[in-house]
């Protein structure tokens, strides 16, 4: 018998999830948002999606050929930050701002830090918080065909009533993919189900975020506000999203209920106490720069040797 | 009371391959060809010495190999016949190994004593023991950790439980569980054999819960035996592995640097259990093994019981063979296995099964970089953080490992199971743990020369500085005389 079989060290089996089928799910999660942003704000939103993903492709692409680095794009990673970042720009933007915001986000956020992995920072929000200080104008403008309009939340803010209906079902004014609460809590439930992201982050931002508007909102024991606050302001696509970013997330439970508590309060000072009525993308990037002290602190102890 | 909770936190659920074989019950083969003994890496510690020579007529039983340290095992024949030739052979383990190679005559002439039936309530605990090392018993679980070692622990009074670890948590394998349903009594009997050993304990025979048969059966078995009990662990990869079955049954933690007895345990694998039976009340040494042959190359997958020695390319006829062409083939399960390099090697003490994989599973895997997804860390048996050992291991950082408790690892491969990376994490972990070992052992040489040397250095100096006494003492002497 002449046969020459493989030898490699053990496990010799090894799960069916992998780098970029675990990345393929969030982004068919995102996908009944994303159209239905599209069907909301009209093809050009859509446009803007395409574009900011293709730029996220192409900066990966260029860069690696450049820099002579293993092509990576078939871990879907840049698209993903590419659908991420294209949903969270109003529709009213002009085409060029996806391509400055995808490019930073590639290059600058995620590659400069040598790639997936690498960045402590979420790509697509770092590119979103940047283009809200440099281009605060037309980040903040959610007028929809020349009309304009404040989001619910900002509307709330100024003291006005906000629609809860109208919010969860996506129905209000903002960025292209997080009006629609009831779908993204859809996308987050099939990522939950599929393993994919594991609940403490979501359910815990999110109930801190209720627990400290309703502590210091100042609306009291107001439920139809508190809910308008979940609903509202991209914390579902945050919370969901990308607070649950692998890479820019705690890799421990505890770590990643100190870090949940942590951009929920934050989220709820922003929105409270700052002038800002979303505070969702600040209070997930100060959560990122965190995570390796967070981590630091909340090594498990290996077993049997918890004493020590 | 313990307080065990019958799981651990961490551990996978990979396909289990079970179905392939649990049914059909084992077949028993003789060898056809020459039978090979290693002297070494069938069991743990000191390699055997052989006491038979070239030439030699040896009998079924007949002890070849001589355990040549404390922690050590005897090696008998499982056939009769001539020795061929004593000389290096390819083992399981993937090494070249001092063996016996013995020519058989399919007599299976029995050597004298071999088989009589011994009443162990009988026998004083030394006899038991002394039965138990000359038949050459050692761990069966993959281990081979010398039995008569274990089952002598530096206070017999503080051992509270003994645990027969039929967890077989390991996929594909089925040969425990084959041996729980057609030899219980044995089971049963060689653990009633190891707890009259110990005053204060009892005899917990811990089963996973995907093995309903053989806990029903086994329940049957020790009603009426006071200090017996089954437990019923969670089904879940790595079940078995010792630590997590004492914590399982008992709620007793144990670290790399302590033994099961620290926590009042002692663990033997379901047929070592058998094995002791054997060696104790039927005169028997370790001569056969019961070995899962399966996988989805082999045609009619089955436990057969085979001598040792017997070479693995002799049991593909008794499955009837490939199906096609395997990738991989392996010494044991899937997660823990050996891949082998040849078929032309024996079965040894330690041999579990014979898995045959059409496809490597590996080999098409391609590596991306991490994405700190923290699946291993929530699959780590023993809490450790996986990811960032392996940002240590690659990097050569050799103390960042041990901090992380790199040593604490057991390589059971539970966090490159679910690496959605594909990372090869236990592979790195096997490397740095080893060149920790091996740094700790060059520094345990360095500190002993040092110390031998400065002893040296201290007499001679102690030497000289009698000497000029002495000789004035003697001048001393002299002047008085």
């Amino acid at each position: 018998m002449s046969q020459r079989f493989h030898v490699s060290t053990s496990p010799h089996v090894l799960s069916k999830d992998t780098t970029h089928s675990l990345m393929l799910d969030v982004i068919l999660a995102l996908l009944p948002a994303t159209v239905f942003g599209v069907y909301r704000f009209g093809w050009y939103a859509g446009v803007l999606v395409i574009v900011s993903i293709a730029t996220c492709v192409a900066a990966e692409y260029i860069w690696e050929k450049a820099m002579k680095k293993p092509l990576t794009l078939n871990d879907y990673s840049a698209v993903l930050t590419g659908l991420l970042l294209g949903l969270n720009l109003p529709v009213s933007v002009p085409i060029w701002l996806p391509i400055i915001g995808g490019a930073f986000a590639i290059i600058v956020v995620k590659q400069l830090y040598g790639g997936l992995g690498q960045n402590f920072m979420n790509p697509a929000l770092a590119a979103r918080c940047f283009l809200l200080l440099a281009f605060a104008g037309l980040m903040n403008d959610f007028s929809v065909d020349g009309v304009s309009s404040a989001t619910p939340l900002a509307a709330l803010k100024a003291g006005e009533s906000a629609n809860l209906l109208d919010m969860f079902f996506g129905l209000t004014p903002g960025v292209i993919g997080e009006t629609s609460a009831a779908l993204l809590l859809a996308g987050g439930l099939f990522l939950l189900v599929r393993k994919v992201i594991s609940w403490e982050i979501p359910v815990i931002y999110i109930g801190t975020v209720a627990v400290f508007v309703l502590l210091f909102g100042g609306h009291g024991a107001d439920f139809y506000y508190v809910a308008c606050e979940i609903c509202g302001g991209g914390l579902m696509l945050g919370a969901f999203f990308m607070a649950t970013d692998y890479v820019t997330s705690p890799i421990t439970f505890k770590g990643r209920v100190v870090y949940a508590v942590l951009i929920g309060v934050l989220t709820g000072v922003f929105r409270v106490f700052g002038n800002m009525a979303e505070g969702v993308s600040f209070a997930i990037i100060i959560g990122n720069i965190l995570v390796p002290l967070i981590e630091k602190a909340t090594l498990p102890k290996a077993f049997g040797r918890e004493g020590k | 009371m313990s307080t065990g909770t019958g799981t651990f936190q961490g551990g996978v659920h990979p396909y289990d391959g079970k179905d392939l074989t649990k049914d059909t019950p084992c077949l028993a083969v003789l060898p056809k060809g020459e039978v090979v003994f290693p002297m070494a890496q069938q069991h743990l510690g000191a390699p055997s010495r052989p006491v038979v020579a070239v030439g030699d007529k040896v009998l079924v039983g007949q002890r070849i190999g001589e355990a040549s340290g404390f922690i050590s095992a005897h090696i008998c024949s499982s056939v009769s016949g001539t020795v061929k030739a004593i000389e290096p052979r390819l083992t399981p383990s993937s090494a070249m190994v001092e063996s016996v190679v013995i020519e058989n005559d399919g007599q299976y002439t029995p050597a004298p004593g071999v088989g009589e039936k011994r009443d162990y309530t009988q026998m004083s605990k030394e006899e038991i023991r002394e039965a138990i090392k000359n038949a050459g018993v050692v761990g069966m679980g993959g281990a081979g950790f010398p039995t008569h070692v274990k089952l002598t622990p530096k206070d017999d009074n503080a051992i509270e439980y003994i645990i027969a670890n039929c967890a077989e948590c390991e996929p594909y394998l089925t040969s425990d569980y084959r041996m729980m349903l057609e030899e219980p009594d044995r089971l049963v009997g060689g653990l009633k054999v190891i707890v009259s050993l110990f005053p204060n304990a009892r005899g917990l025979i811990a089963i996973e819960d995907n093995k309903p048969e053989a806990i029903a059966l086994l329940q049957e078995k020790v009603k009426g035996e006071e200090k017996l009990e089954v437990r019923v662990l969670k089904t879940k990869y790595p079940q078995g592995s010792e630590r997590q079955i004492i914590y399982a049954c008992t709620g007793r933690k144990i670290n790399s640097s302590m033994l099961p007895a620290d926590a009042g345990c002692i663990v033997d694998n379901c047929d070592t259990v058998i094995a002791v039976y054997r060696a104790v009340c039927e005169s028997t040494p370790l001569m056969r093994r019961v070995v899962t042959v399966t996988g989805d190359a082999v045609n009619k997958p089955r436990n057969l019981i085979v001598k040792t020695g017997t070479l693995y390319s002799e049991l593909l006829e008794y499955v009837d063979g490939f199906k096609c062409q395997p990738e991989k083939v392996l010494s044991g399960g899937p997660m823990m296995g050996v891949a082998q390099t040849s078929l032309d090697v024996p079965v040894t003490k330690i041999s579990s099964a014979l898995l045959c994989m059409e496809k490597d599973p590996v080999a098409q895997c391609e590596s991306t970089h991490y994405i700190r997804c923290g699946r291993c860390v929530a699959a780590c048996p023993s809490r450790l953080v996986p990811q960032k050992m392996y940002e240590c291991s690659t990097r050569g950082d050799l103390e960042g490992f041990q901090k992380l408790n790199g040593m604490e690892c057991f390589e059971c491969g539970a966090c490159t199971y679910v690496c959605p990376a594909k990372l090869r994490l236990t592979q790195a972990f096997k490397q740095s743990r080893q060149a920790v070992q091996a740094a700790r052992r060059k520094a345990q040489a360095e500190a002993q020369a040092a110390r031998a040397k400065a002893e040296a250095e201290e007499k001679a100096k102690a030497e000289a500085a009698s000497k000029p006494a002495a000789e004035a003492e003697k001048k001393e002497g002299g002047e008085k005389a």
